[in-house]
């Protein structure tokens, strides 16, 4: 369905067009990970890339994440702009130490004389049916890495417009991507908005109640705030993107608009991302609060690998619905 | 326990609209403190409380119409909070002492109140006490308080329509009240006031502008004086012939935009002329923008009317039930006076009392004019 | 202080002692109490008001020197120049 201003496509192809974009755009990126190049990636979102580019800018890697991550932080340092895909976050867990030890923290154990210009892209979350080996929501995990700059990609714009971005930065970046959005299709623009690394993103305007989320939560979010609109709620849905630095004034205007705040996420519930905005809320939004800040995320456990429990743990629109209305009362 | 009840602010006042409370539970409150303001036919009154104590619980909430007589609010009595004392077991003195303690400070509840709420509630002047919270478990939520801010506003939109037209009807109630139930009887004298605008003007001359006195202030204080020698006519019928020991004379105050004001003089045989000049000061003005107390407006045990402004010789009053008598002055002008077989003219008032004939003869009035004519002769000695 | 400038701090004065009367509107040989129906009480406060402007001390026997515009006025300025 195409027309003069708009476009239809996935998720998936979003992805690829920002990649392709960044490739074209400045010979210094190129893109490395496992299964990038001939397999046309994990999740096919690099299919077509190695023939367009070739294996000097489409790079096959070794199962080795240590190992190809610490390589495009050489790069970075050595003046290039490596594009760096971890399969899943599930696995960037053995870069951790590449990541904090390394890219996060060169820039200040030297003195400012080293940047690690560095762009490492992850898919996380539920997919379908992938178990708890290829399952699991870390953003909380690295944005609590000073150092670090992280993303999280909940839409099909930003899909297609924060490599962009993050390759203007002179420090790491982690893209969070989601596997269970892939397949998905939306409108986007033809001509996108650029997005910075700044701010976060309202979806939709609401007065009743801030709706804060990131990642494939957002579109839950938004889905269970067109349900509450026809119950009479009009929820605001901000997407917070940037999870470090968070944009802290986006939330608190949200939050200072409605008087009520809910943080939905797929992560663990305990020491999440909503952890942290719920406390900053406390610190600093108190007293516009008219109900205690609420949080909906992922239940504690190990992802399921059956379909119904793998929807049972992280929340869904229902959920989403429910809670609002129990918090406003409109029962 | 001590029930604060909704005052009669007169005789025709059925009901009464609390319009707000200035006192929230656990003040303490003493006799004479202004604790609530009630939305009245007469306008916003301050309701003052005549007991020494802690509020217990406000009963009413603010907006609420209750009849007279209805608990507004539950006093716990300094002497109340000595029998709860007793009641304790004495274990120790020291424990005693504590447990006294809790009891008399009388905690307030924890109201839970959302944040928000309790800001706008703050920088708005609300209090959370009376405020029934719709939020979760009752929590108070910036809705309940934004209703309660409605609820404060409103009323005093419909007083500010109300005054003129309501003070009418209430007027008409009273006086209908009165001319219905009341056998009046009317007795009329002339005074010379020759001597007391003499003692007038000497002793104004010894005053500053500010503390000048004007005549009516002599006439009330003659009016107090002659009552505390003739006191059945400082008195109400209510099942007989109740004398109040306090005369506290209700003065009619003419409202420019129509209608009247009668608030209390206190005490007005104790008070020395000055003093009823400084209380006319200060009560005058409140009665035009009617804000006046709870006890001046119900206190009254006889009314005086001054018609003496304008070219009134007489006036004949009509009574304010309970009350029995109502003196009425008319101006003072001169006029030819006979005395002692010789023609003069002199500063002539024509003094009249209306007197209820169940409570009193006319013998009793006769008496009462007689006393304020030797007492304005003698000015000197007031 | 001209007589323009004595006829506007009466009015304005009455205006304060008397809010819903127009003493503009007061011609300059009206009776002043009689013409705004301001009693003794009020008129009392006004001769104190206008001790408070003018440090003008009016004595009562004077009261009837000072019962329209065009009397008080011409009082104040023979008071007033007196003075000085």
């Amino acid at each position: 369905m195409n027309n003069n201003n708009t476009i239809q496509l996935t998720y998936r192809e979003a992805l690829k067009q920002s990649i392709r974009q960044a490739l074209q755009k400045d010979e210094r990126v190129f893109l490395m990970g496992e299964d990038v190049g001939r397999y046309g990636g994990a999740f096919a979102v690099s299919k077509g890339l190695l023939q367009e580019f070739g294996p000097e800018r489409i790079m096959d890697t070794p199962l080795s994440e240590s190992g190809f991550v610490g390589a495009g932080i050489g790069a970075a340092i050595a003046g290039m702009r490596p594009v760096v895909e971890v399969m899943t976050v599930n696995f960037g867990l053995l870069a951790m130490d590449q990541i904090v030890n390394n890219a996060a923290t060169l820039y200040h154990m030297s003195g400012g004389q080293v940047n690690v210009p560095l762009v490492l892209r992850m898919s996380s979350g539920i997919g379908r049916q992938l178990a708890a080996q290829h399952s699991h929501s870390w953003e909380p995990l690295f944005a609590h890495i000073p150092g670090l700059k992280i993303v999280s990609v909940g839409t099909h714009e930003d899909a297609r417009q924060v490599l962009l971005a993050a390759l203007e930065e002179s420090d790491p970046v982690i893209i969070f991507e989601y596997t269970s959005m892939l397949n998905l299709e939306s409108e986007i623009s033809t001509n996108p908005e650029t997005v910075d690394l700044v701010h976060a993103k309202i979806r939709k305007e609401g007065k009743d109640i801030s709706i804060i989320t990131y990642g494939a939560a957002v579109y839950k979010s938004l889905e269970a705030a067109l349900d509450l609109a026809a119950k009479g709620i009009d929820a605001e849905v901000v997407d917070i993107r940037m999870l470090r630095p968070l944009d802290e004034t986006t939330i608190f205007t949200s939050v200072s608009k409605t008087h009520h705040a809910l943080l939905v996420e797929d992560a663990w519930r305990s020491i999440s991302i909503s952890s942290e905005i719920s406390a900053l809320i406390m610190e600093k939004s108190f007293y516009e609060l008219d109900s205690p800040v609420q949080r909906l995320g992922g239940v504690e456990v190990p992802i399921p690998y059956p379909k119904h429990l793998e929807d049972a743990c992280v929340p869904q629109k229902e959920d989403i619905v429910k809670k609002v209305i129990k918090m406003l009362h409109h029962d | 326990m001590i029930e604060f009840t909704m005052p009669s602010l007169g005789a025709d006042m059925e009901a009464g609209t609390l319009s707000e409370w200035l006192v929230k539970a656990g003040d303490k409150v003493k006799r004479g403190d202004i604790i609530a303001v009630v939305d009245t036919q007469k306008g916003l009154i301050d309701i003052e409380v005549f007991d020494e104590g802690v509020i217990q619980k406000l009963v009413t909430k603010e907006g609420e119409k209750v009849p007279v007589g209805s608990v507004l609010a539950l006093i716990l009595s300094d002497k109340e909070q000595g029998n709860v004392k007793e009641e304790k077991p004495e274990i120790s003195p020291i424990i005693e002492a504590k447990a006294t303690e809790k009891v008399a400070v009388v905690p307030p509840a924890r109201i839970k109140a959302s944040p928000l709420a309790k800001k706008i509630a703050s920088d708005q002047g609300i209090d959370l006490t009376n405020i029934k919270g719709t939020g979760e478990e009752g929590v108070i939520t910036k809705e309940d308080v934004e209703k309660a801010i409605a609820a404060k506003e409103k009323p005093q939109e419909v007083k500010r329509a109300a005054s003129s037209e309501t003070i009418r009807m209430a007027i008409a109630a009273a006086m209908s009240k009165s001319n219905k139930e009341i056998p009046h009887y009317y007795l009329q004298t002339k005074i010379d006031m020759r001597n007391s605008l003499n003692w007038l003007s000497e002793a104004n001359k010894q005053r500053s502008l500010k503390n000048r006195l004007l005549p009516v202030a002599l006439l009330l204080k003659a009016t107090a004086k002659a009552l505390t020698i003739v006191p059945d006519l400082n008195a109400y019928w209510e099942n007989g012939l109740q004398r109040k020991a306090d005369i506290n004379i209700g003065f009619v105050i003419s409202l420019r935009g129509g209608g009247l004001m009668i608030p209390a003089i206190h005490d007005g045989a104790k008070k020395s002329v000055d003093e009823i000049m400084a209380t006319l000061s200060d009560i005058i003005p409140r009665a035009r923008v009617m804000k006046l107390r709870s006890s001046e407006l119900s206190d009254s045990t006889i009314t005086v009317t001054n018609l003496g402004e304008g070219s009134v010789e007489t006036v004949f009053g009509v009574i304010y039930p309970p009350q029995v008598a109502i003196v009425g002055f008319g101006n003072i002008s001169e006029q030819p006076w006979a005395e002692n077989g010789m023609l003069d003219v002199r500063p002539v008032l024509s003094v009249t009392l209306a007197a209820d004939h169940r409570a009193t003869d006319g013998h009793i009035g006769s008496r009462f004019l007689t006393e304020l004519n030797n007492i304005l002769q003698n000015p000197e000695a007031i | 202080m001209t007589e323009q400038e004595i006829r506007q701090l009466i009015f304005q004065l009455l205006k304060k002692i008397a809010p819903d009367t127009e003493p503009e509107k007061l011609q300059p040989d009206d009776d002043i109490r009689h013409t705004l129906e301001i009693d003794s009480f009020d008129y009392l406060q006004f001769i104190v008001a206008i001790d408070e402007q003018l440090e003008l001390d009016i004595p009562e026997e004077d009261y009837g020197k000072i019962d329209t515009v065009k009397n008080m006025t011409n009082y104040i300025i023979s008071k007033k120049t007196k003075k000085v």
